[in-house]
């Protein structure tokens, strides 16, 4: 009786490590990265003359950094929609990396819920995903929802919080949180080595990386630098990795 | 408070064209068993982008490769790797590398 009752629990309530309210939990290190960035998109976006509905619009669908400081620059000196939107495509088109990348860990889901899954797609959800990926073969779907929706709030939060009280802030630079979204990037760089038994070769990788971003970027733009190091980085890591 | 219609063509175009990067693969991809090289490939993105964007973040200022001594963040980082690697926690990481900073911009 007792036993049949534990089964039925187990099967109620799965595993805590999988639910919305733990992928909540496990987004709350990236926030303040993500703050200080979106409160410096928003005092951006204000200032290209963007409205707030106009900045809680752009914030809540495009939802993306670097594109949104761009594409506010971009209307701030009167660009063509056209070269806007095809500018912003070149900036936003390695989310098909990430996005290949997370595909393995969602076969269970049906093509429809892989899209919502994937419309919240960010640098830093990606990066928490993957580490939670380490050592499983699936994500949970409600888990990925919980970080997804987290993020993407207080992205929303940070930018109106910049369009407001942007002109009173003047110096974050003073209280270093400039360096909270490098430091996230640290972060998730080190614990997905860690979660992996390949230190030497992802240390040869990742320097690969470093070296093939700064000089692309430095040349051309930083969009194509982060997309040309992750090709030539991954591609040198399999082969590599295929040799030995 | 309003959205302008030329506004709201450029987000709702941009929103778009970064929609579906975000959700092909997953929609496409999750539907294959992928052949091994290409898992394999797969498995070294994380790092690579991430490596990528920690080397725009602290090699570059403004476009431009900043290499010299005076570039702070590229200090700062180095408490940052070593509290990631020693705590093994993103939040402790992204506290040491803002107290980092804060501390050597103070002192420098």
């Amino acid at each position: 009786m007792s036993l049949s009752n534990a089964q039925t629990e187990s099967v109620i309530h799965p595993s805590d490590e999988d639910s919305f309210i733990q992928g909540v939990k496990d987004c709350i290190p990236t926030l303040l990265g993500y703050l200080s960035i979106g409160f410096a998109a928003g005092v951006v976006e204000k200032t290209a003359g963007l409205s707030i509905a106009e900045i809680a619009l752009i914030s809540f669908v495009l939802y993306a950094g670097s594109a949104q400081f761009i594409a506010a620059g971009m209307i701030a000196v009167n660009s063509s929609a056209t070269a806007i939107i095809i500018t912003i495509f070149f900036v936003n088109v390695r989310h098909i990396l990430l996005s290949a990348a997370l595909s393995p860990y969602f076969r269970h889901l049906s093509p429809l819920k892989n899209m919502l899954i994937g419309s919240l797609l960010t640098d830093e959800t990606f990066g928490v995903a993957i580490i939670k990926a380490a050592q499983r073969r699936n994500i949970s779907e409600k888990w990925m929802h919980g970080l997804n929706i987290t993020a993407w709030l207080n992205w929303v939060i940070a930018n109106l919080a910049g369009a407001y009280f942007g002109n009173w802030i003047s110096n974050p630079e003073k209280f270093g949180l400039d360096f909270a979204l490098p430091a996230m990037f640290i972060g998730l760089l080190v614990l997905s080595m860690l979660s992996r038994k390949k230190i030497k070769l992802d240390i040869f990788v990742a320097i690969i990386a470093v070296i093939i971003a700064v000089g692309i970027s430095s040349m051309f733009s930083s969009s194509l630098g982060v997309i040309a190091a992750t090709i030539i980085a991954s591609t040198i890591g399999m082969v590599l990795e295929k040799w030995k | 408070m309003e959205v302008r219609g030329a506004i709201l063509l450029i987000i709702l175009g941009t929103a778009l064209v970064t929609f579906i990067p975000r959700v092909l693969p997953l929609m496409v991809l999750s539907r294959f068993e992928l052949p091994e090289w290409a898992t394999r490939w797969l498995s070294f993105i994380p790092i690579s982008v991430m490596a990528a964007l920690v080397g725009q973040e602290i090699f570059m200022a403004d476009g431009k490769i900043a290499l010299s001594a005076g570039n702070v963040e590229i200090l700062a980082a180095i408490p940052t790797f070593l509290i990631a690697i020693k705590t093994r926690s993103l939040l402790a990481t992204v506290l040491a590398g803002i107290i980092s900073l804060m501390v050597l911009r103070y002192l420098l």
